[in-house]
């Protein structure tokens, strides 16, 4: 599956596009707060340069890394725990499934009545989000383990730990990792709720700011730059994944 | 008679008859093959054999005892190979000892043996999406014998292998099931597969199954394989087969 350079080329060719319509569009004008491509990135590398969108990532990316830690120890534990046992599965399996289902960006809100508007109440943000595909797939990882392994494990006289060990864990670990980066993704998106909707802090804070000063190069900096974030360390997860379950 | 089935039953939770007062023995050292139409609880046989499955009704014996679970003395050949997609030739083929708690370097060299015995040496540090289901087949008959048990317990080993890999494979399992004296129970579904391979063939009739009739062939072991293909008991036990089990199809 190597990409060839005619591959490259194309890939190459639809960011091309892209920027160049953007470029356009903003030139046109499309509306006096939509800049074009270049003004944008000039709007960008002035902030990186001032470190106001470095600092901005590192509060950013303090309630997302706490929530997909928190996330990974837990809902993984919390998943792998309904893929083996029945009782835990009646319980916590239609809490996950109205989480799946319920529009988050209603309930976040909520949140700040209880929690306040600091830090607890946007890492709660991000593992609402984030915590039910986490759940789900190491679950269905555990639970799509074929049942003639688990035969053959028995007819060597396995013990139920071993079978754990040695057959259901390894097979799940593939589809653990899938759902870690799926949660990644949905800690993204549950990230930039909260900042912009409980209190502008980080990325949101940017966001918000700029727009409220019209200074548009920049709010659209910001959101590009998240976007571009997201993008490239999900698809550096997915590169990962593949090479460690080929 | 190493393993007895006494008035055996089963009927699944779902209501299906699978198997109605099974008796058979199975004489140490032979080779039986449990042959039928699909759905005649060939398979389901096997496993209750294996211990996998619970059954109903009646007793199964290794050696004069009443077992209820798998034990060391059977080992199973699965027919989807059941290996370990993540773990190289090597460490599917030495699970067994795995499982049973043997130091590594010890289980690797009992493995390696058994790799080479069955015509896969080299592909060590293969993984199983790299070989074909011939390749594969063996690498779960090796783990089968790895674990030295007395009765090798084979649910139909060559379905998902090519035809002209099953012949030679077919070959190979004789000699080395005969090498080693191993009591062989085979299931499947081919009437010249049965007739080459089998010391006796039980023929089982469709759901519920029973045994309607145990067949001896009457084939000379001595011969080569091309001369049994060839040969008149062979041909007859085919036929007479074909017979019986035509009422059922």
């Amino acid at each position: 599956m190597t990409a060839s350079a005619g591959q490259r080329l194309w890939q190459l060719a639809s960011f091309l596009l892209f920027f160049g319509l953007w470029e356009l569009a903003g030139r046109w004008p499309l509306s006096a707060a939509f800049p074009p491509f270049s003004t944008t990135f000039l709007a960008f590398v002035e902030m990186l340069r001032d470190g106001s969108l470095g600092k901005a990532y590192l509060i950013t990316a303090q309630p997302l890394g706490l929530g997909i830690l928190l996330c990974a120890l837990a809902g993984i534990g919390f998943g792998i725990g309904m893929g083996l046992s029945r009782p835990i599965e009646w319980l916590s399996l239609p809490i996950f499934i109205i989480l799946q289902a319920a529009p988050m960006a209603a309930i976040i809100p909520l949140l700040t009545y209880m929690y306040g508007i600091g830090l607890t109440s946007k890492v709660l943000a991000v593992i609402m989000l984030a915590a039910p595909v986490i759940v789900m797939n190491s679950y269905k990882g555990i639970r799509n383990t074929p049942p003639s392994l688990l035969q053959m494990c028995r007819s060597f006289q396995g013990t139920r730990r071993q079978e754990v060990l040695k057959i259901v864990l390894p097979h799940a670990a593939a589809l653990i990792f899938t759902g870690l980066r799926l949660g990644l993704a949905m800690g993204f998106i549950g990230i930039v709720i909260a900042e912009l909707l409980i209190t502008p802090t980080g990325i949101g804070d940017l966001i918000t700011y700029h727009s409220s000063v019209a200074d548009y190069p920049k709010m659209f900096a910001a959101i590009a730059s998240i976007v571009a974030v997201a993008a490239i360390s999900l698809h550096l997860l997915e590169r990962l994944e593949r090479r460690l379950f080929p | 008679m190493i393993v007895e089935v006494k008035s055996v039953s089963k009927t699944y939770d779902n209501g299906v008859e699978a198997l109605r007062d099974v008796n058979l023995a199975f004489p140490q050292g032979q080779l039986t093959t449990l042959l039928g139409p699909s759905g005649c609880g060939k398979t389901t046989l096997l496993k209750i054999i294996a211990g996998l499955i619970p059954r109903n009704a009646g007793e199964v014996r290794v050696k004069g005892k009443v077992v209820d679970g798998p034990g060391p003395e059977r080992a199973f050949v699965f027919q989807d190979f059941a290996l370990l997609p993540w773990a190289d030739v090597l460490r599917n083929v030495a699970f067994g000892l795995e499982l049973r708690g043997v130091a590594r370097p010890e289980r690797e060299e009992v493995a390696r043996r058994y790799i080479a015995e069955v015509g896969l040496g080299g592909f060590e540090h293969r993984y199983p999406a790299q070989l074909s289901g011939g390749m594969r087949q063996r690498v779960g008959l090796a783990r089968a014998l790895t674990v030295d048990a007395d009765i090798i317990l084979m649910d139909e080993p060559f379905s998902s292998v090519d035809e002209q890999t099953r012949r030679k494979f077919q070959e190979d399992l004789l000699d080395l099931l005969r090498h080693h004296r191993k009591t062989v129970i085979f299931v499947t579904h081919s009437i010249e597969e049965a007739a080459y391979l089998s010391d006796q063939i039980a023929l089982l009739s469709p759901r519920p199954g029973t045994v309607s009739r145990m067949v001896k062939p009457d084939v000379d072991r001595r011969k080569t394989a091309d001369e049994i293909r060839r040969d008149r008991g062979y041909l007859d036990t085919v036929d007479e087969i074909w017979h019986i089990l035509r009422r059922y199809v």
